[in-house]
């Protein structure tokens, strides 16, 4: 990938940063239709996969971001997806720290968590599905995908062996 | 009630560190029990109200929360020191094992272990979206616009793949304005 498409990458998570309302994971389905359907930069397996090793590794789940970058341009792109993710947030982050305590009653703000709550959810249930596109076609996927979440939901487990276990399930033939 | 504080930033940065590295599918519940519990830097209020404040704000959440944890106990420094021991050696781990996969993918079994662990994922993270549900109900919109709110952004987002942007900003925008009116017009 040449310098102005890793350029291209650090402005995209640029902006993205300052759309990542209620989590990073939910700007996945976003980075998914740039880099993947629109550029063509990674394959549908590569981009899944990324997510899937971010999950599978300990650290916040941002991580996915710079592993994107990584799959796609090598460790530069690494770099420019992790700067570009992090710098817009951090600064309004630090200038609004005590802005923001003082005014959690405030209507503007009340109004702005409860708009953008239901956005969120679709978020993420959006990248549930961008996810499941490798293995879509998969029964064995989708028993995966639904056990996950409702040893999730029900239970302490930790997420870990349920990784482990899709893990072996894909690599003897099974997804 | 807080009786203790972190010592230097470079304590800050150890203590982000280890508890980073604890966190598999997520750094928060680990950040509550660590830093609350066990060494009641916060009190659980002033953990919650961290929290809420960096849910407003935009940008990954956690990384919000070590940013003004930090900056409360050593100003820039402190919030620079926090961040960079949650980032630090997660990266360099999940940076080895995407180096690991770019090598391997093409051996028939890392590829179905990947569709594997991919499918798994896709499960944690519609968890996630379920325990985010009760939360609406309270919610001012109301439980109807809510579930309309969701399953718009889903159509957007994953089956028109409209960007981001405007799905934030447009409709988004627009729930916030309902919200505000909403507001106003209760007591």
């Amino acid at each position: 990938m040449s310098a102005p498409d890793i350029g291209a990458l650090f402005l995209h998570c640029l902006a993205m940063s300052m759309l990542a309302v209620g989590g990073a994971v939910a700007v996945a389905p976003e980075l998914h239709r740039s880099l993947v359907l629109e550029r063509g930069w990674l394959s549908e397996a590569q981009f899944s996969a990324s997510i899937a090793l971010a999950q599978a590794a300990p650290g916040p789940n941002l991580l996915f971001v710079p592993v994107l970058g990584y799959t796609a341009a090598g460790l530069p792109g690494a770099l420019a997806a992790l700067a570009g993710i992090l710098i817009p947030s951090t600064t309004v982050a630090l200038a609004a720290t005590r802005w923001g305590f003082k005014r959690r009653e405030h209507r503007g703000v009340r109004a702005f968590m409860a708009g953008m709550a239901p956005v969120t959810l679709g978020l993420l249930a959006a990248t549930a599905l961008v996810l499941m596109r490798p293995q879509a076609g998969s029964v064995w996927a989708w028993m995966l995908a639904i056990g996950t979440a409702a040893l999730t939901l029900r239970t302490k487990i930790n997420p870990v062996w349920l990784i482990a276990v899709g893990a072996g399930v894909g690599a003897f033939g099974g997804v | 009630m807080r009786h203790l504080a972190p010592r230097t930033a470079l304590e800050l940065f150890k203590v982000f560190a280890a508890l980073a590295l604890q966190g598999f599918g997520g750094v928060l519940p680990v950040a509550q029990r660590e830093l609350v519990e066990k060494r009641q830097w916060l009190t659980r209020e002033e953990f919650v109200e961290m929290l809420s404040v960096g849910q407003v704000l935009p940008g990954p959440n956690v990384v919000n929360v070590a940013l003004m944890i930090g900056d409360r106990f050593f100003g820039l420094r402190g919030a620079f020191a926090a961040l960079a021991g949650m980032l630090a050696l997660p990266l360099v781990i999940v940076l080895l094992l995407a180096a690991l996969y770019a090598e391997f993918a093409s051996v028939p079994a890392v590829a179905g272990a990947l569709r594997g662990m991919g499918a798994v994922a896709a499960g944690l993270i519609a968890a996630m979206a379920a325990k985010l549900a009760p939360a609406l109900l309270n919610n001012p919109l109301g439980r109807v616009i809510c579930g309309v709110g969701v399953l718009g952004t889903v159509l957007m987002i994953f089956a028109l793949r409209w960007p981001m942007a405007w799905v934030v900003i447009g409709w988004g925008g627009a729930l916030c304005l309902l919200a505000w009116w909403r507001l106003g017009t209760k007591p």
